[in-house]
Order: C-alpha cells, then structure tokens, then sequence
C-alpha cells in the first residue's frame, strides 16, 4: 500500500487550524468594529450642547 | 471474536473544527441566538446596530461555552445513552481535558467581553446563566432530582432577559415574563420526548420524571405544566411589548397546546404503543412551533410599532 501523504488525521488537523484562526481573525475584526462603534458613540457632537454654544 | 480488536473510535487527540463547533451545541445555540435576539429588538431603548451584534454573538457563545461544561461533565452518561454516544468526547474526538479548557475560556471571554461591548447587568446575567447550567443543573441537580428538566429549562430561559438588558441595562416585567414563557415551555417540551423515547435515560441512571414517578404522573405534569404556560404566554401578551397580533397568535397555540396535553394526558400507554406515540409525536412538533412562533409573534409586534401599528396603542 502506497503511503499517503494526506492522512485523514492531517485533513482533521487543517480544518482545526484554519477554523481557529478564521475565528480568531474574526474577533480581531469584531473588536475594532465595537471600538470604532463605541467611540463613534461618544463623539458624537450634541445638538443641544452647540445650540448653548451658539 | 478474533485476538485483534477494531478500533471503532477515532480517539486521536486530533480534533477537526466540526468536532469543537459540536462542543457548543449548535441548536441549543440556534436558541439562544434567537430569544436572545428578541429580547433585544422588543426592548423600548435602540442599540446601535454592531454592538447589538457583538452582544449576541458573546451571548451565543457563553451559551456554547456551557454546553461544552455540560458535556464536559456529562461525558460518563453522554458514552450510555444512544441519543448522546456520537457527541464529541463519547465519539472520542475532543478529549475531556479539551472540552473543560474551551468551555471555562470561551465562559470568560463571554462574559468579560459583554461587559465591555454592552453593560455589566447583562454580563452579570450571562455569567449567572452559565453558572446555574453547568453547577447547579448539570453538576447537581439532573442526577439528583426528577424535577431536573424544570430547574434546566430555567438555564435555557434567561437569554431573551439578556437580550432585554444589553438593551436598557435592567429587569422589567416584560423581560421576567420571556424568562417565564421559555421556563414554563421547557418541562411538558421534554416530558413529551421523554414519553416517546423510553428507556434511554434509566441506562444512565438520569432521574426522569418518566422513570421515578412514572409515565401516568408524566402526563399529568405535562398537562399542569401546560396550563401554567398558558396563563404565562397571555400574561405577556398584556404587558408593553404584546398586542393584539401576539395575543391572538397566543390564545391560538395556548389552545392548541392544552388540547395536545389533554390528548396525551388521557391516554395510557397501551393506547400510546398501538399507534406508536401518536399524540405525544405531535406534542412534542407543536411545541417546538409553539416556542418560535411567540417570539415571532413579539417581533411581528415591535417591528409594527415604527408605522404606528402594533402594541397595545
């Protein structure tokens, strides 16, 4: 029998990895979606504050 | 039997990402995700639209995150019951030191991070929603006490008052009564597997109602259990995020509901096995329409509210 190369137990092990990082790059992703969010939120410039100012 | 034994599982230590996804749990999941995500949209206070996604998304996983502890702990039981032996650690897959590291991780990755995208109310009801499923149902109280699916199904419940709080940061009436209508949904839900599916859980020597105090008090408690339910789903049909699109979907499938216990309640168990657990099948396919179509029927509500429809006015 010849050897194979591509064990079922490497396939296994690729899947593992590429999943794990696909998920880690999308929280990486998720996170700065919430900053960017999140400080959009803050900045936003008060309608009431600059009609005081005027 | 010859010498050379095969060897039926693949307990390798080398799991692919299919096997860690099934740690969590994907339907239980698809159950939270949902509820969870009424809750928020039923809620009177807008969120913006990427934290609200965050938000579910940390709730699903904190959900996983437990059904991984679950399975963790349940593996002993998990390897006796045909319905479980093909999950990841019976099926020798993810080892059980894995499954323990990925649920106490991804627990506090949930939690932390939903403190900080949404506020602390809802990470503290996450946390306890972890901590009540993995302690004190599955560690404690399932093995322990026929009443362990009413005290799960509680673990189950707290996702649409989740939802509810990464909204307006409490607890109101409205988000108790989601609680309840999942918590009251959960027992005559399982009860009605329970009937139909005989003898699995005493091989593994799970408490079920079915098994303790047979299947005549099973379906006397499904049909009270219903009842409860009933007053529950109309009662939340009265509060601010009901209407009278959702009460009449209610007062429909409450309806149907009772009927169905009452067929199941009426029935012994000769007449269960001659047509092959007819009513108990049907039971349990309507309670799972039953569970969806409330909370669609709360969305229908509150999507409505934008043009001046929907709610009490």
């Amino acid at each position: 029998m010849a050897i194979k190369v591509d064990h079922e137990l490497h396939k296994r092990r690729l899947s593992r990895n590429i999943g794990v990082g696909v998920a880690l790059i999308l929280f990486v992703g998720l996170v700065y979606g919430l900053t960017v969010a999140k400080v959009s939120d803050i900045y936003q410039p008060d309608p009431a504050a600059s009609e005081v100012s005027k | 039997m010859s010498d050379a034994s095969i060897q039926t599982n693949t307990d390798t230590g080398e799991a692919g990402f299919g096997d860690y996804f099934a740690l969590l749990k994907p339907r239980v999941m698809s159950l939270v995700v949902f509820t969870a995500l009424v809750g928020l949209l039923v809620a009177p206070v807008g969120v913006n639209p990427v934290v609200g996604l965050a938000s579910i998304l940390f709730i699903a996983v904190g959900g996983g995150a437990s059904g991984a502890l679950n399975m963790w702990w349940d593996a002993d039981i998990d390897r006796k019951m045909r319905r479980t032996q093909s999950r990841p650690i019976p099926s020798g897959k993810v080892t059980e030191g894995e499954a323990f590291a990925i649920g106490m991780a991804l627990s506090a990755m949930a939690v932390v991070m939903l403190g900080l995208a949404a506020n602390l109310m809802a990470a503290a009801l996450l946390a306890f929603t972890i901590f009540f499923y993995v302690v004190i149902y599955t560690m404690w109280l399932k093995r322990w006490t026929p009443q362990n699916i009413v005290i799960g199904g509680a673990a189950g419940a707290f996702p649409p008052m989740i939802g509810w709080a990464v909204a307006t940061g409490g607890i109101s009436i409205e988000s108790v009564l989601m609680f309840a209508l999942t918590f009251a949904w959960t027992p005559p839900h399982f009860w009605a597997l329970a009937l139909f599916t005989k003898g699995d859980y005493a091989n593994a020597g799970v408490p079920m109602l079915t098994v303790t105090h047979g299947r005549r008090a099973t379906r006397a408690h499904i049909l009270g259990y219903s009842l409860v339910l009933a007053v529950v789903a109309i009662a939340l049909g009265l509060t601010s995020i009901g209407g009278p699109v959702y009460l009449a979907v209610a007062l429909i499938l409450n309806g149907m509901f009772i009927k169905g216990a009452w067929d199941v309640f009426r029935r012994d168990d000769a007449a269960s096995d001659a047509d092959r657990h007819k009513a108990e099948r049907g039971l349990f396919k309507l309670s799972l329409a039953y569970l969806f179509l409330h909370y669609g029927a709360l969305l229908v509500e509150a999507s409505l509210k934008p043009f001046g429809l929907g709610g009490w006015g």
